[in-house]
């Protein structure tokens, strides 16, 4: 039963990442694209479909609270001005996807709105991820880092590194939605990015050996973990090789699995703990009581029914987006 | 007053959830209506009600937009701010709201694209359906969260283990009494709320003299609803004081503004409570009233806050006068709701400019009603978080500091101003606009997008509606 819930757990997280990961990546870009017919084509390669990308994460939300009550009450209240200042991110750009179209004189403010809030939310999440690599100061069970225990600079450089791995999903997202133009800047955009990625890799890798960090030791440990950043560079080298012949489809696909590849690795380095290096899935679980009760309605029949739904929705909106035919 | 962390998480828990729970209410009574219109439409075949339901849609997506936005908050705060709530019930709440986003989002999400966008793609009966799902969506949103809230306020079904709350029985926590007769008190609350919208609608519209068979539909079908759910409600509101009585004696004396045992109890109808004194001031009661309405009995006798230890009581101001704000809000709609049928069913409504002009700005009146409620509810229940079991106090992140929490709750009132305004503008917008524009079938889906069906381009003007469409 926890394996269960540990895997619907990290389903929803990568599911997350990787589909909200391309339309908060599509609203960082939208903030430096040039024209507004590139902005408008932009927005509508993911307009329909950001609202149902986002719902992953109260998913991941819920499930973490109903099945880990512990992690869920630990991590949300440590990273408390991360949380915050992303919540406030995605409420501002997800209003800012409608009002924006309602007004001419605001359309401004709207669109500060929609690439501020999804650059806060990104980097935020960003932040978050590097300090759980880290590992998390906790006395007695508690957080013991202060307001800003999670700010350093490593967490930093996460959140920059997150930012342009998101915008790397979006740019391989503008590249499979979009046509003539804004395709072309996708492609521009993938280019400068990839350099980008690779070189915040690089110093990452000379920061985590240099601070001796505990998930460097678990990388000796277990030599197997090395398979994954063997099907990131694969990955890496056919999306160069995609970009370069112009097939449209196979960026996004490339960028996904680089990020899978990450994930993966991540989640392997930190198994059994689910906190790392504090408290063990285990330990973050709720009652058996509590997950059955959820594994027996949610867990079984109605987790099914939400990916139908989510590739039904995929399906319908599939193909390219023209940019004459942008919605309004 | 002493600016904690404490006290800051919870002005901003009260603040977002009540900033939330505008919109809910509004757009659960709102599917149902919708569901009702379409229904009426297949039935009848009568354009009118076609109209009307595409001119309440556009109005159901900005509302159900921001309801959305701003509801992703709430599913985190717990986690932020009340972590020890967090950890110590989460075994048991947060299944609760699991089960909501699984079902409630679920559904949702899967036919509000249709309802927005699909009309051209699917049959009429299908189209039917849809509506329904989304109103059964909301519906079954609204549960979830009740039935964790009612747990909160009376909890049952659970042992107290390793320093968490435990679940043993299910069935008690999804059959308590309690929760059965809070539900219903709130979907009522939100139909209400839709019956008013509407009504006032359709009054402004028939005051300014413009779409007269849309507003006349809006007016007699909000104004027919709410002649009979009002009184349903104050069933329902007097079941729930009941429940106050048996398992909240503290917060019924609280509401009641009773400070001492009284045999037969009188009612006090208004007063300043005085917590420091124990005692109201200019206090003006009825003898014997408290009796009925507490035990319905003449000569019961009923407690007194001083029965219990200072510490155990809830502030006395708050829920007192947000209850009767409450009741006084109920009684008008009352009041409206009838006086405003009886003339609709003599058809003598439009002659009555004071009455239409009266429903017109009644439509304030059950979101007053909703929050005052509430906050009759969650205050009435300090100090604790979890009745009788977890203090607020403790529930409370133990390291969150002043800065941060004052930095959070600076930020969500910032932003929610923003959003607010912005909405309100735009509903406000299409109110005023009335059912105008073309029936035309819309043909380019983009489903989940609840905010963007909302009228023309700010570039097109909207064009008069060719009747009989």
């Amino acid at each position: 039963m926890v394996e269960f819930w540990v895997f619907i757990l990290g389903f929803s997280v990568l599911l997350y990442v990787l589909l909200d990961g391309f339309d908060l990546g599509i609203g960082i870009l939208f903030g430096i694209a040039p024209h507004e017919n590139e902005k408008s084509a932009m927005m509508s390669a993911v307009a329909p479909i950001w609202d149902g990308n986002e719902t992953w994460l109260v998913v991941a939300g819920v499930v973490l609270w109903g099945a880990f009550p512990l992690a869920y009450s630990t991590l949300l209240s440590a990273f408390y001005l991360p949380i915050v200042f992303m919540l406030a991110g995605l409420i501002l750009r997800g209003v800012a996807f409608e009002f924006r179209y309602k007004t001419q004189r605001w359309r401004g403010v709207w669109d500060w709105a929609f690439a501020g809030g999804s650059l806060v939310a990104t980097f935020a999440q960003g932040v978050t991820v590097g300090a759980l690599v880290e590992g998390l100061p906790m006395a007695n069970g508690h957080y013991s880092g202060g307001d800003l225990g999670w700010l350093d600079p490593f967490a930093i450089l996460c959140g920059i590194g997150l930012c342009l791995g998101y915008a790397l999903l979006g740019a391989c997202w503008m590249v499979r939605k979009c046509e003539d133009e804004a395709r072309e800047l996708g492609y521009r955009f993938i280019a400068a990015l990839s350099v980008g990625l690779l070189a915040f890799l690089g110093i990452v890798f000379a920061l985590a050996l240099r601070a001796d960090l505990q998930v460097m030791h678990r990388w000796l440990e277990r030599p197997y973990l090395f398979v994954f950043p063997a099907i990131g560079a694969l990955a890496a080298i056919v999306l160069a090789h995609s970009v370069r012949r112009r097939r449209d489809g196979l960026p996004f696909y490339m960028a996904a699995l680089i990020f899978i590849a990450a994930f993966g690795t991540l989640a392997i380095s930190f198994w059994p703990y689910m906190i790392p290096f504090s408290i063990t899935i285990q330990q973050a679980a709720a009652p058996q009581s509590s997950l059955a009760f959820m594994f027996w309605g949610e867990g079984l029949f109605v987790f099914p029914l939400m990916l139908v739904y989510t590739a039904i929705s995929y399906s319908v909106f599939r193909g390219k987006v023209r940019s004459d035919s942008a919605h309004y | 007053m002493h600016l904690t962390a404490l006290i800051l998480s919870r002005l901003q828990f009260a603040f977002t959830i009540s900033f939330h729970i505008i919109f809910p209410s509004f757009s659960i009574g709102l599917a149902a209506w919708l569901t009702v219109l379409e229904a009426l439409h297949l039935a009848t075949g009568r354009p009118v009600y076609r109209r009307v339901f595409e001119f309440w849609l556009k109005i159901f997506g900005v509302a159900f937009g921001l309801g959305v936005v701003s509801g992703v908050v709430m599913g985190f705060q717990f986690g932020t701010n009340w972590s020890e709530l967090a950890r110590m019930g989460g075994p048991i709440q947060g299944p609760l709201l699991s089960y909501e986003t699984f079902t409630a989002f679920f559904l949702e999400a899967s036919f509000f694209g249709i309802l927005l966008f699909g009309r051209p793609r699917v049959p009429p009966g299908f189209y039917l359906f849809s509506t329904a799902m989304v109103a059964l969506g909301t519906t079954l949103s609204a549960f979830w969260i009740v039935a964790n809230n009612s747990w909160m306020q009376v909890p049952v079904g659970y042992v107290f283990q390793n320093g968490g709350f435990v679940p043993t029985d299910w069935t008690k926590i999804l059959f308590n009494s309690v929760l059965w007769v809070r539900f219903p008190h709130m979907l009522l609350a939100s139909y209400l709320t839709g019956a008013f919208c509407v009504a006032a609608t359709g009054a402004w519209l028939g005051l300014r003299g413009v779409a007269r068979a849309e507003a006349e539909v809006m007016l007699k079908m909000g104004l027919y609803l709410a002649a009979v759910l009002v009184p349903a409600q104050i069933l329902f509101g007097h079941l729930n004081g009941d429940y106050v009585h048996k398992y909240q004696p503290p917060k019924f004396a609280a509401i009641e503004g009773r400070w001492h045992d009284e045999q037969p109890a009188s009612e006090v109808l208004v007063a300043i409570p005085d917590a420091r004194h124990e005692t109201d001031h200019y206090a003006l009661s009825v003898p014997v009233l408290g009796s009925v309405i507490g035990s319905m009995s003449l000569n019961s006798k009923e407690v007194g806050l001083t029965d219990f230890p200072a510490q155990d009581r809830p502030p006395v101001f708050i829920p007192f006068w947000t209850f009767r704000v409450m009741v006084g809000c109920g009684l008008v709609m009352l009041a409206l709701a009838w006086a405003g049928s009886y003339l609709a069913f003599r058809g003598r409504l439009d002659q009555s400019r004071l009455l239409l002009r009266m429903i017109f700005l009644s439509f304030p009146l059950p979101w007053v009603a909703i929050l005052t409620g509430w906050f009759t509810a969650e205050v009435g229940r300090q100090p604790w978080v979890v009745y009788g079991v977890l203090r607020t106090a403790k529930a409370v992140t133990p390291f969150l500091t002043t800065r941060a929490a004052m930095t959070s709750l600076v930020l969500f009132c910032a932003v929610y101003a923003f959003i607010f305004a912005a909405g309100i503008f735009y509903i406000y917008r299409l109110l005023q606009a009335g059912p105008v524009g073309e029936l035309a079938e819309p043909t380019r889906g983009t489903p989940n997008r609840p905010l963007s069906i909302g009228g023309p381009d700010p570039s097109e003007t909207p064009r008069p509606a060719p009747r009989g469409a």
